[in-house]
């Protein structure tokens, strides 16, 4: 314990996925110090990444719920938040389509359902639907438009909130899993392999693993339910396939097998939902493909599997109440969960970030607003974006941005090195944030360049450069070392 | 934005886009350009240090640099311009390309003729979708190849290689000769998918086992890859359950096909086929749009650099053609069509008025067979397999027997059996 660093701050928030840093960014408005403690190597990386991405529009939400409560509402935030971070978000809407009368009754009652919420929504006839979305099925005889739903790139959001919490004073500690939490002398006490960090109040924004963060401050009242998505990314080439984000009718447990056009303009299908026992179970089977794509072809018939260029999976961290937990817990005071955050997590978290800071305020914290609050992110250049005339004055001021790395994404040096100054750490953050390597070629030619990149801006050998965080090193020895070594075959 | 006026402008400088180039220059084009995104020319050839190039060519054993050095100092030796660490951003089809670099910025150049050189990339675990988790430790052949080869770096030490391409097969004697281990290569095909003559000399003199009929069914490992499961797979490759085995790796090298990267093509309208992903040409070597060609891995993926040196020169001797305007629309069109136990057939179309070398690839593996050539030439085969091209020259003369407008060229089986049924 004695070599470790002690941080005393008034909020602590762990774990800085989605919820996490929209909390962190809305508590760094007020005059407190505040700390996000995440486990890996950069933030996002847990739920946050795998997320599909969707700004729901808010008529799916069960009346009476937390997450009708704040996903409508989240909802609306979009569009300013997005612009004040310059994250790419898309509001291209969203269609939910029915492929029987049965289901097209289904469909109708969401439409009341949305339509008392405020939520702005138009039926249409299959016909209609078909005159969007000229891909969709024959068989859809009617949909639900809501034309305020959205795409936006989870992993960037939460990056960017990051950064702007962090720009208005926030401290982020990385690689840092919480190893030991309890309570002294009315201070919470969390501890990290390197850093001690006493707070007035902890928020528990652990996601997956809030359960177990609350059971190490004996609050043992509520349990995460791991659920398994699998998703599958597409080429950029498929780009305007879709406009909208397709739902089928929903099932009890999930909003089915979506098609989705990203934020980035490919297209994506999934995700699967599936209970699972492990919260680290990342695995993609053939099996959720194989449904996966059933599903999607159900509504959009000519979605063609060999261009499909990644699958990945998440795990949502469901709760056993079924339900988002956002309150004070019952038997600690000054400890917040914000738990079993599931769809619409993502939708949700900038109005659950504001309603944390109100129970941050009633767990006896005085919030007076700074002055020199700064909403604003310094804008991301993106070289693909501008036009040849802005590429050139671009590469004139600097000419790393001269310089093409990525040749799927065309991204230049120039974002590189500025991710890494804004905190990517590693080739996957790089990818997420630069989208060196989220191209067709999956960083096939890119990736050693890349590496290269980090390992001068970081000042580290290339064997520490990894994909994503200690553990995942890329390349393990020098050339000849392993002879050198005296190993022979 | 700079500007730059050139009579024919090529899109990459690997064995390809020198070889082109050095064509056009000799046919009398006078402004010949070569655009190169790396820092240097010679493309993938670079970082292939093992030997084996150069012999039909030379006739002689080089490696990919010392093949590539002979082109490169004959560029030196003319007036040919060469813009280094270039990158093509966009192509018109009205023969503008726009391009960066960091000294000059963008810069917009017209093209009396393009060439399109750019090669070609690796397939990869998206494409085929192998289940499982994604650790680190899992590479393209290639990607592994400049790990070694350029960079001077080892993966790690103990691998399972998918995909019995030339790259992997290569790739599993370079990681055996740095002292790692290399579990197994695994194909889902019954056959190696590269050269015999790379079967033998990087698994057989190595004691590597090669899995036929087998393919990765799951990854394992959370932050780097801990094992592979392989499965047999059926004759529609889907795994058949209860065949299962898990072999312990922390490196697993994809050698699973390459793809023509023709999306400066796509974009600029050029039709492309879809078998061979690369352009629709026709004798000679002219895309779908005029003064639009194409040569090398771009075009079509070939196993043999000495063919694609010789592919790129015609295309390099008709750009330079019609950039002088000395390049008249053919009279006639004739579409060549892939016949029995042919996957392609490059050029798709032909004039008859000029000499064409058909490279093809057959579907399947086939012994003692006879190639049909529009019904006007024909020659026997011991065997062949579609990890060798296949290639046949026809000069006008020849041409001129042909009657019909389509040029169907097929295997024929010279079994006695097969032949009655």
């Amino acid at each position: 314990m004695s070599g470790k660093s002690k941080l005393t701050v008034d909020v602590a928030i762990i774990g800085g996925g989605i919820i996490g840093t929209a909390t962190a960014r809305e508590l760094s408005k007020y005059q407190l110090k505040v700390v996000v403690i995440e486990k890996e190597a950069e933030v996002g990386w847990g739920t946050t990444k795998a997320n599909s991405g969707i700004v729901h529009a808010g008529f799916h939400e069960e009346p009476g719920t937390l997450k009708a409560k704040y996903c409508f509402p989240g909802n609306q935030m979009f569009p300013k938040l997005c612009e004040e971070l310059d994250v790419c978000f898309e509001q291209n809407g969203i269609l939910m389509v029915a492929r029987n009368e049965e289901e097209w009754e289904t469909v109708q009652k969401y439409y009341e359902r949305g339509k008392e919420r405020g939520v702005p929504l138009e039926l249409l006839s299959g016909e209609e639907a078909r005159a969007l979305e000229p891909e969709l099925s024959e068989d859809i005889v009617g949909a639900l438009h809501a034309p305020e739903g959205g795409s936006v790139m989870p992993f960037e959001l939460a990056a960017a909130l990051m950064e702007n919490a962090i720009y208005n004073g926030v401290e982020l500690l990385t690689n840092s899993p919480v190893i030991g939490a309890r309570v002294e002398n009315g201070k919470k006490i969390v501890e990290t392999p390197f850093n001690i960090v006493e707070a007035d109040v902890v928020i528990n924004a652990a996601g997956l693993f809030t359960d177990e963060i609350a059971r190490m401050f004996g609050d043992d009242y509520f349990t995460i339910k791991p659920r398994k998505g699998e998703e599958y990314l597409f080429d950029l080439d498929t780009k305007n396939m879709v406009k909208r984000t397709i739902f089928p009718v929903p099932s009890k447990v999930s909003k089915g097998i979506l098609v989705i056009p990203t934020a980035e303009g490919n297209l994506m299908m999934g995700p699967t939902g599936d209970n699972i026992d492990q919260k680290d179970d990342l695995a993609t089977t053939r099996d959720g493909f194989q449904r996966i794509l059933e599903g999607a072809r159900s509504l959009v018939p000519g979605i063609n599997p060999r261009k499909i260029i990644a699958q990945f999976a998440g795990v949502r961290a469901a709760s056993d109440r079924g339900d988002f937990i956002v309150e004070h817990s019952p038997n600690v005071p000054g400890l917040i969960h914000l738990a079993g955050m599931e769809s619409p997590g993502l939708t949700a978290a900038p109005a659950i970030a504001v309603d944390a800071v109100r129970l941050v305020e009633e767990a006896g914290m005085k919030l007076v607003p700074k002055e020199d609050f700064q909403p604003r992110r310094e804008n991301i250049v993106r070289f693909r974006s501008l036009s040849r005339e802005e590429q050139d004055r671009l590469v004139k001021e600097n000419p790393a941005y001269g310089r093409i790395i990525c040749r799927c994404e065309q991204v230049t040096e120039g974002e590189i090195i500025d991710a890494i100054r804004r905190g990517a750490r590693t080739l996957d953050g790089i990818k997420f944030r630069a989208r060196a390597g989220a191209g067709r070629c999956q960083g096939g030619f890119c990736q050693p360049i890349v590496m290269a990149i980090i390992a001068r801006e970081l000042n580290i050998p290339l064997e520490q450069v990894t994909k994503r965080g200690p553990g995942s090193e890329q390349v393990l020895f020098k050339a000849k070392e392993l002879l050198a070594g005296g190993i022979t075959q | 934005m700079k500007q730059l006026f050139v009579d024919v402008a090529i899109i990459g400088g690997g064995p390809a886009g020198l070889a082109s180039a050095l064509a056009a220059r000799a046919e009398g084009a006078e402004k010949v350009l070569i655009i190169e995104r790396n820092h240097e020319l010679g493309g993938i050839l670079l970082q292939c240090i093992h030997h084996g190039f150069g012999l039909h060519r030379f006739k002689a054993e080089l490696s990919g640099p010392e093949y590539a050095q002979r082109f490169i100092d004959q560029v030196k030796e003319t007036d040919i311009e060469v813009l280094l660490n270039t990158m093509v951003l966009e192509v018109t089809s009205d023969r503008k390309l726009y391009a960066v670099n960091s000294e000059q910025g963008l810069m917009e150049i017209s093209a009396k003729a393009i060439i399109l050189a750019m090669g070609c990339r690796e397939r990869t675990r998206g494409a085929l979708q192998i289940p499982g988790t994604r650790p680190a430790g899992i590479y393209s052949a290639g990607a592994a190849q400049r790990f070694v080869n350029i960079d001077g770096y080892m993966p790690g030490k103990r691998a399972v290689i998918l995909g019995s391409g030339d790259i992997g097969l290569i790739m599993a004697r370079r990681f055996t000769l740095e002292g790692a281990k290399v579990e197994a290569v695994v194909e889902v095909m019954p056959y190696a998918a590269g050269l015999a003559r790379n079967v033998v000399q990087c698994l057989e003199d190595f004691d590597i086992p090669l899995i036929l009929k087998s393919t990765v069914t799951a990854i394992h490992g959370k932050d780097r890859l801990e094992a592979v499961t392989i499965s047999e797979v059926d004759d529609k490759w889907n795994p058949i359950p209860g065949t299962e085995r898990t072999i312990e790796c922390d490196t697993l090298l994809l050698s699973v096909g390459l793809v023509p990267e023709n999306e400066l093509s796509r974009e600029a309208g050029v039709k492309l086929d879809p078998v061979t992903n690369g352009a629709y040409i026709d004798d000679r070597m002219m895309t779908s749009i005029p003064g639009i060609f194409a040569c090398g891995n771009v075009l079509h993926v070939h196993d043999l650099v000495d063919n694609v040196s010789k592919e790129s020169e015609r295309a390099g001797m008709y750009a330079a053609r019609y950039a002088l305007g000395k390049l008249d629309a053919p009279e006639k069109k004739v579409k060549v069509v892939a016949g029995r136990n042919i996957r392609y057939v490059v050029p798709q179309e032909i004039s008859l008025d000029e000499p064409v070398e058909f490279f093809m690839r057959v579907q399947a593996p086939e012994e003692d067979v006879t190639l049909n050539v529009g019904g006007i030439r024909s020659k026997k085969e011991n065997s062949v397999r579609p990890s060798e091209m296949l290639s046949i020259k026809l000069t006008p003369e020849q041409l001129q027997s042909f009657e019909g407008d389509t040029f169907v060229i097929e295997v024929l089986s010279n079994k006695e059996d097969e032949v009655s049924a």
